[in-house]
């Protein structure tokens, strides 16, 4: 299973590297988000200093869409998507795979989403190893997410609508538990009663399990309909 | 396969709606005592709810007791159904259509009462709290699930052969349930400052307790019937799509090798 996985992620990120779509066009996509927000709110009163974390999330929730249907079209392009299930390769090994290849490329965007945050909005870094810690945890559990709802929705017609619509709701616990921890890792401020740092990383930590789970369970049903 | 010599059973085209109008049947004495039941009790229900008195705090707006409270327990009851009915479409031995169109039909009427529910808290809410919206947990949670029914009708709605259909939205429901107990504690958790439970506020005068609790238990009974006959109807209808969609094709088959056949006698 995880050879199959590696080969997958391998195979994934080649494309991503030759076509640069990744680079291209999502990056940038995130980026222009956060200028956006800046331009949204008022940068003078520090609103974008306080709501930093949040945003920071939200640009990555939505480069995740863009990465997600990127991945899905992938399958969906040239008959790959038969070709995947003619290949034998173990379906939890290719759901794996993708989700890692994935990953790997939303740890680059949030680097640098992060660079842009600490520029743009005058973010403070600190806590860097909680910070590390939440990154990880919900980049495992996005890439997870993005690529289950990616094979749910595989070659069919309203692809690129519908997957917004299923994701993002999905994503919200996510966007709630990363964007608190990040908080309280920069600020040290905690917000809820009794609710720490912890308990924000092992909410990301079921999060990123459950979805591995389901997608190790579901993707050879699911690759059948693609 | 047929041969082409093969003999054409004989059908015509008048078959296909024979076979339909039969099967519209399904609206059975129990259905219509059903209907019956659930419109008389909710008619007693609004008759109870406007009979109430006012309160101190909230006005007339406390008689939304009868309504929000019900809306609300309909709206969870019909994601759990839809929930239960598409694991056991899930479970190869218990795998049937029925299960698939219940899934559906539930989840279509899971929206429509979440959006019911939304708008009378929302009516409720703005004499109480002084605002339409709060951001409270509790209203957190429902205004995500509207968004993850919605999301699952979408797919519903993608065309696709029936089976193709059914294990796509069913591991779609399975993937919002499993998520649930998640979604709750982040935003529990998120929004524990926040919490003094702001429905618990809502304290009547004690003797006028009875007749509040009384219009809303009535409430509860007359929506639930309302969902059952709703439910009912929703998955017969369903099953007369899906049957048509077959004898269609079925029929257009029929009339095609007639043709033929008799294409070769000429």
């Amino acid at each position: 299973m995880w050879r199959d996985a590696v080969a997958v992620a391998t195979k994934d990120l080649r494309i991503e590297l030759r076509s640069r779509i990744a680079t291209h066009q999502v990056l940038p996509f995130a980026l222009v988000v956060l200028v956006l927000f800046g331009v949204a709110l008022d940068p003078d009163r520090g609103v974008l200093t306080r709501a930093a974390s949040g945003l920071y999330w939200l640009a990555v929730l939505l480069a995740v869409v863009l990465a997600a249907q990127r991945a899905a079209g992938i399958e969906a392009s040239d008959g790959l998507a038969d070709a995947l299930r003619l290949s034998g390769l173990d379906p939890a090994g290719v759901f794996l795979g993708k989700a890692m290849a994935m990953a790997v490329e939303l740890v680059m965007l949030e680097v640098l989403l992060g660079l842009g945050a600490v520029v743009l909005y005058g973010v403070d870094l600190a806590g860097v190893g909680t910070l590390a810690a939440t990154a990880a945890l919900a980049t495992v559990g996005l890439a997870a997410a993005a690529t289950v709802y990616g094979a749910l929705v595989g070659g069919t017609r309203g692809r690129d609508t519908l997957l917004p619509l299923l994701f993002l709701p999905a994503a919200a616990p996510v966007l709630i538990a990363a964007t608190r921890a990040t908080d309280e890792a920069l600020t040290g401020a905690v917000v809820g009663a009794g609710v720490g740092v912890g308990d924000w990383l092992s909410l990301l930590g079921v999060f990123a399990l459950l979805y591995l789970a389901f997608g190790v369970l579901s993707y050879g049903p699911l690759l059948e309909d693609a | 396969m047929t041969l082409p010599d093969a003999p054409v059973p004989a059908v015509d085209v008048a078959g296909a709606p024979a076979a339909a109008t039969a099967a519209s049947r399904t609206g059975t004495v129990a259905s219509l005592g059903l209907g019956i039941a659930a419109w008389g009790l909710l008619a007693i229900t609004v008759g109870l709810g406007l009979g109430l008195p006012q309160t101190v705090e909230q006005g007339v707006y406390s008689r939304l007791i009868a309504v929000h409270p019900p809306v609300a327990w309909v709206a969870y009851v019909a994601v759990l159904v839809t929930a239960v009915a598409s694991v056991v479409w899930l479970v190869p031995r218990t795998r049937s259509v029925t299960a698939d169109l219940v899934a559906g039909a539930s989840a279509e009427i899971g929206a429509v009462f979440c959006a019911l529910m939304l708008a009378t808290g929302s009516i409720w809410g703005r004499p109480t709290w002084g605002v339409w919206w709060v951001w409270d947990a509790r209203l957190t949670t429902s205004a995500l699930l509207l968004a993850v029914v919605l999301g699952y009708l979408a797919v519903r709605r993608i065309p696709d052969p029936h089976e193709v259909r059914a294990r796509r939205s069913a591991w779609l429901a399975l993937a919002a349930a499993v998520l649930v107990p998640v979604n709750h504690f982040a935003v529990e958790w998120w929004r524990t400052l926040h919490q003094g439970r702001s429905l618990a506020q809502l304290t009547p005068g004690d003797d006028l307790d009875g007749r509040f609790i009384g219009a809303m238990l009535l409430g509860f009974v007359a929506m639930t019937l309302v969902y059952l006959w709703l439910l009912w109807h929703r998955v017969r209808v369903e099953r007369l799509a899906l049957e048509l969609e077959e004898s269609d094709l079925e029929t257009a088959l029929i009339a095609r090798r007639a043709e033929a056949t008799s294409g070769a006698a000429g």
